[in-house]
């Protein structure tokens, strides 16, 4: 008895090496989710160089010599979480593994996620015990404009090596989250907060005009005299990369006079944005409907406290009715769970009005088209990146279990969680 | 608007239909009946009169009373109600930043009966649940555990021990929470030491009380700290400590040697690495299920296997949520994923029922679905195991207190506007039909 316990957290810790490099796979499932098409019965993918090379029916694809064969009851496309902070907010939640949110500024669009994300902490391996491959993850929402966030795989090396976007979106919060001068805000304690803005209309006054000032640099960057033209401005170069469209706003928007007020502004000044949280959505969803901007929800178990009131656990399933684009996260948390499992947070969607197969979809291709990689990932087809996840029953069932994650073709077992 | 005029209906409808119902007996068949003790029963009846359980058992065997009221329960799972041994519903709070040990403060004194964490908890299907002070302290507090009936006070909600007292424990802690700047204590040791001094006065204390037999002039002046410290000494209260790391486990363990007192173990992230000792001391386990590990130092190494690991070495264990921690809406998740992680089918629903109760001293009362027993049961869609299964009704005492289909119970199941903040849809909207209600029914129940 005293033995197991021990060898138990032995094989925890030897998790990573025992991961292996790309090799040429043959996945079987008993039932495989394409997401993208029908689901196969006995389906098999075969992987090559980290890609997919075939989907189909076992019975008809033929398996080529050499190829290492693995079997799993259900098999789906990697997991993707749209937002969350692993490996900036890291599991001992100490201020030395802190690096999610730098309060000393209000607007702090320049900072980037990748000169911050740790692929070592041990919440990345964790996520992705569970099938999760691609994450958004970056500065959280916690100040006006937070800093930037990246989308990484989850593949536990470096920032350099494992990262598909570095500058994927830049983090804002309208609300509760973003007002920096009030003092309930999830961060560290003691830390010194910027004293504006303290309330919503300062909020938005000051996104105004810093998005006036990016469009004005931007003017005399092309100015014709060049002697005349100001420095480079990285915060701005980020802003104005919202106007054009390849680095979305994040804005976080619980209350709907705060989703309204990130929609006025978006239209006002031409921005793409991407709505983030929105627990009063189904109190707005003509509107958000209507601005034609995707919504990453909420966690669907987060806690409903203070600008999260009014979150339900079948928001998911009525953005959908409403035929929103959206997918799940699994957020930032401050305390316990130092991360959530955006998997889990699709269960529960699926068990409240969305269903199976629009749960799966939200955590896959619906999310890596929201995130801009459906080209590469969300859905299994052949040309993709080889991203699955191996589970023994239902994914979304409390008692199943994620047999392995497979991330560019790299096989992971990381426990059998 | 609609959650108010609704809501009146709602609560009238809560409180007339089940006082009726007392008269009759009430059965709910054709049900699958996950008893607890005993066997699940595939087509199983149960029948309850008067807040207890009259009768259970298959359909062909329970002979059902002539007058009694029949609910057909088909395709419904039907189990004890979910008890709950470590929460924080109810808003309530134990001792204050004045010093480290309050074992006067009673969370009995602080709890709003009108929280919505309460609505949402009779939603998750839970029953019985140990309310207590938080952990920042060496010793906290008294908690009381409450019986979720629909309540205009907290004297509705308690549960009374033979000698009239509310049933509760002692909360304590050690580790990390309760080390704090002066004067709550900077290490380990001075944690242990700063316990144990209170002991040994409170040890003295009982020795002065016995050596005055009875007489008023030699009793010492009234301690009300100690007394209750007397009472766990005396075995009358049960410490709960909240405990992550191994050795401040083996810490609560050796205190509690020490002194004789009775406890369980709270929290136990790396209660895994100590099992054996653990089964050695005949200290009981109430295990959280986090999502993740970390989020604090002491939890860096806490792991889904632990209830399986504790179980195999013969440890009476038991689940919580720790609400707010987990949402009591979603305790069933973790006996989920207790069996995902190895352990038995049987000791997770243990370990939201049973054991539970075994570990307040309920479970004379509480627990499982047996003749005798309080008629404290849940009616669930489907396996309680399973993320696709919702609780549809929860009953305490034979009086229907959630039902998924009335709509202001179902936007505690689900969340929605005003179901988060006490202030809105809730009790106090409702204060001159409640009153109505009370009247109605007898003010004292």
């Amino acid at each position: 008895m005293k033995t197991l316990p021990c060898l138990l957290s032995l094989v925890s810790l030897l998790a990573f090496t025992f991961t292996m490099h790309a090799e040429n796979l043959a996945v079987t499932g008993g039932t495989v989710y394409t997401v993208s098409g029908a689901p196969l019965h006995n389906g098999v993918v075969l992987i090559r160089d980290g890609k997919i090379e075939a989907v189909g029916p076992a019975a008809t694809t033929k398996i080529p010599a050499g190829y290492r064969t693995l079997s799993a009851a259900v098999v789906t496309p990697g997991i993707i979480d749209a937002h969350a902070t692993v490996g900036l907010s890291g599991i001992l939640n100490q201020p030395q593994d802190q690096d999610q949110l730098e309060k000393s500024a209000s607007f702090q669009p320049e900072l980037r996620a990748i000169d911050a994300y740790n692929a070592r902490d041990p919440l990345v391996a964790w996520v992705r015990s569970f099938g999760v491959t691609t994450v958004n993850t970056g500065h959280a929402p916690g100040a006006l404009a937070s800093g930037q966030t990246m989308i990484v795989k989850m593949l536990g090396r470096t920032a350099d090596e494992d990262v598909v976007n570095p500058a994927a979106m830049t983090s804002a919060a309208l609300g509760q989250n973003g007002l920096t001068g009030r003092d309930a805000v999830p961060g560290r304690s003691g830390e010194p907060a910027a004293k504006a803005p303290g309330t919503r209309a300062k909020a938005v006054a000051m996104l105004r005009a810093e998005l006036i000032k990016a469009q004005e640099y931007a003017k005399k960057r092309e100015g014709k005299d060049e002697a005349k033209r100001p420095g480079r401005d990285l915060k701005y170069e980020t802003i104005l990369r919202a106007f054009t469209g390849e680095q979305p706003l994040l804005v976080n928007a619980q209350h709907q006079q705060d989703i309204l007020s990130a929609i006025r502004v978006a239209k006002e000044f031409g921005l793409k944005i991407i709505l983030d949280g929105c627990a009063d959505a189904p109190l707005v969803l003509a509107e958000i409907k209507a601005s034609g901007f995707p919504v990453i929800l909420h966690p669907t178990m987060a806690r409903s406290f203070e600008d999260a009131e009014n979150l339900s656990v079948e928001t998911a399933a009525k953005l959908r009715a409403a035929g929103i684009p959206f997918t799940l996260q699994s957020g930032f948390e401050a305390y316990v769970p130092k991360t959530r499992v955006v998997l889990f947070e699709a269960a529960i969607a699926a068990s409240n009005g969305l269903g199976f197969d629009a749960a799966l979809a939200s955590v896959t291709l619906d999310a890596a088209k929201i995130l801009g990689i459906a080209t590469r990932t969300g859905s299994l087809d052949a040309g993709k990146d080889a991203d699955l996840a191996l589970y023994d029953g239902d994914p979304f069932e409390y008692t199943s279990h994620c047999t392995g994650t497979i991330i560019n073709g790299q096989m992971f077992a990381d426990g059998l969680h | 608007m609609f959650p108010r005029i609704l809501g009146r209906c709602g609560l009238l409808a809560a409180l007339t239909v089940p006082l009726a119902a007392q008269e009759n007996p009430v059965a709910f068949t054709n049900a699958q009946i996950v008893p607890i003790v005993g066997a699940p029963i595939e087509r199983g009846v149960l029948v309850v009169q008067h807040g207890k359980i009259l009768a259970v058992g298959p359909m062909a065997s329970v002979k059902i009373p002539a007058d009694t009221e029949i609910h057909d329960a088909t395709g419904k799972v039907l189990m004890p109600g979910l008890i709950d041994s470590h929460s924080h519903i109810g808003a309530g709070s134990g001792g204050d930043g004045s010093g480290p040990i309050q074992p006067d403060a009673r969370v009995l004194d602080s709890i709003d009966v009108r929280d919505p964490s309460i609505r949402k908890a009779q939603a998750g299907g839970l029953t019985t649940v140990n309310v207590m002070p938080g952990s920042g302290h060496l010793i906290s507090g008294q908690t009381l555990y409450l019986k979720l009936r629909d309540a205009r006070t907290i004297d509705d909600l308690l549960i009374k021990l033979p000698d009239g007292t509310n049933a509760g424990g002692l909360k304590m802690a050690n580790g990390t929470n309760s080390i704090r700047a002066a004067p709550f204590p900077g290490t380990r040791a001075k944690s242990a030491s700063l316990v144990r001094e209170q002991y040994v006065k409170a040890q003295e204390y009982r020795d002065k009380i016995k050596r005055a037999k009875g007489d008023a002039e030699k009793m010492p002046p009234r301690d009300l700290a100690l007394e209750e410290l007397v009472e766990v000494l005396d075995g009358k209260r049960i410490v709960q400590e909240h405990t992550h790391r191994a050795d401040d486990i083996l810490t609560a363990l050796r205190l509690s040697k020490e002194f004789g007192y009775k406890i369980v173990l709270h929290h136990v992230s790396e209660g895994w690495k100590v099992a054996d000792e653990i089964a050695a001391a005949h200290a009981a386990c109430s295990v959280i299920m986090i999502d993740s590990p970390g989020g604090k130092l002491e939890a860096r190494e806490a792991d889904w296997r632990t209830p399986a690991i504790l179980e195999k070495a013969g440890v009476l264990v038991g689940l919580h949520t720790d609400d707010p921690i987990c949402d009591s809406r979603r305790f069933l998740r973790s006996a989920g994923f207790a069996v995902r992680a190895g352990m038995t089918r049987q000791g997770a629903l243990e370990g939201v029922t049973l054991a539970n109760a075994k570990i307040l001293g309920l479970e004379n009362r509480v627990g499982s679905l047996e003749p005798g027993k309080d008629a404290d049961f849940i009616l669930l869609s489907g396996d309680p195991l399973s993320v696709y299964s919702h609780v549809e009704q929860t009953w305490v005492e034979g009086r229907k207190i959630f039902d998924l289909s009335r709509p202001e119970d179902h936007l505690y199941a689900v969340g929605g506007p005003g179901a988060g903040d006490p202030r809105r849809a809730h009790l106090c909207c409702f204060t001159s039909a409640w009153d109505l209600i009370a009247a109605a029914n007898g003010a004292d129940q």
